[in-house]
């Protein structure tokens, strides 16, 4: 059966309210060098289904209709044995 | 005049939407659960602040699926009033109502405080008891009220005059151009971070939220005038 690794991430240029705290919270430890953090969402999706192709294009479905926003959010994934 | 509020599983300002509008409109309301289907029977309909499916995934993003949800924009489609107020102005973004999309306050902080609008836009039908630019007081309590859209559409938004309440003074949330609520291009939905349910006496620490209530009133007497006149 497949899975589907999902990571949904904020576009480019959307401000990041969360990563600027870890960001302030790394550097604060000492991690001086870290120039940026960006906070995303990780999903695993078991899919009962065998057929990657298919898979695939469910997956994209779920991203684009409730997975992702697509006004702040990107998304990509990939499809595993799971 | 008949008034809907729709109750999600999570939704809390419910009671609170049903008693002002009890309380100031004084017509019939009923709270309507969110796997009703049909909505024809009301003239408006109020999306609760609260935080729906507890906001997991995003806030408003599994709400905008309930079966109610069809319903309400069949009835928005129609010209009917919808007020979608914190949870229920997220839940519009995400249906697609409204444009835009919520982020988390730029401050990280929940803020529950009473916040200075000014009202961008007198002529919807929810602001015309106010008068242009007034300044006015109307709690927030919200942690993502940090609204976003792309350049072209605050272009938009700006040139239709679809911004109707700004933050003054200080922004709670860091939204673009302060804005704190909007409607769409014809006007009869309007979705906005403040309560204006939890300002509706002056023992409620201000009763300016109140003439958002008159507004759709007098709206709707003016609407079924006309009808009952035709």
């Amino acid at each position: 059966m497949c899975k589907a690794i999902v990571y949904v991430t904020l576009r480019e240029g959307v401000l990041d309210p969360q990563g600027q705290a870890v960001q302030g919270a790394l550097h604060s430890l000492g991690f001086r060098e870290v120039t940026g953090v960006r906070v995303g969402k990780y999903l695993e999706v078991n899919l009962g289904t065998a057929d990657k192709a298919e898979a695939e294009s469910r997956v994209r479905d779920m991203c684009e209709k409730l997975l992702a926003n697509p006004v702040i959010e990107d998304y990509r994934f990939e499809i595993v044995e799971g | 005049m008949r008034a809907a509020v729709i109750v999600f599983p999570g939704s809390n300002a419910d009671v609170d939407m049903y008693q002002a509008v009890e309380d100031v409109m004084q017509v019939p309301v009923d709270y309507v659960w969110h796997s009703e289907t049909d909505l024809s029977a009301y003239e408006l309909i109020l999306l609760p602040g609260g935080f729906s499916y507890g906001d997991y995934l995003r806030s408003g993003a599994v709400a905008r699926f309930s079966p109610v949800m069809e319903a309400v924009v069949r009835e928005a489609a129609a010209g009917k009033l919808v007020l979608g107020v914190c949870n229920g102005f997220q839940i519009l973004l995400e249906a697609g109502l409204l444009p835009g999309a919520m982020l988390r306050n730029r401050s990280l902080k929940f803020r529950c405080t009473m916040s200075r609008l000014r009202v961008v836009n007198a002529q919807t039908p929810f602001t015309r008891e106010y008068r242009d630019q007034e300044v006015i007081e109307i709690p927030i309590a919200h942690g993502e009220g940090n609204y976003f859209c792309d350049a072209a559409t605050l272009a938009r938004l700006r040139a239709n005059q679809q911004i109707v309440f700004r933050y003054e003074g200080e922004n709670p949330n860091g939204s673009l151009d302060d804005i704190a609520g909007i409607c769409n291009e014809r006007g009869n939905v309007l979705g906005m971070m403040p309560h204006p349910e939890r300002a509706v006496h002056d023992w409620m620490g201000s009763a300016d939220g109140q003439r958002i209530f008159r507004s759709i009133l007098t709206t709707w007497r003016e609407r079924h005038r006309a009808a009952t006149h035709a």
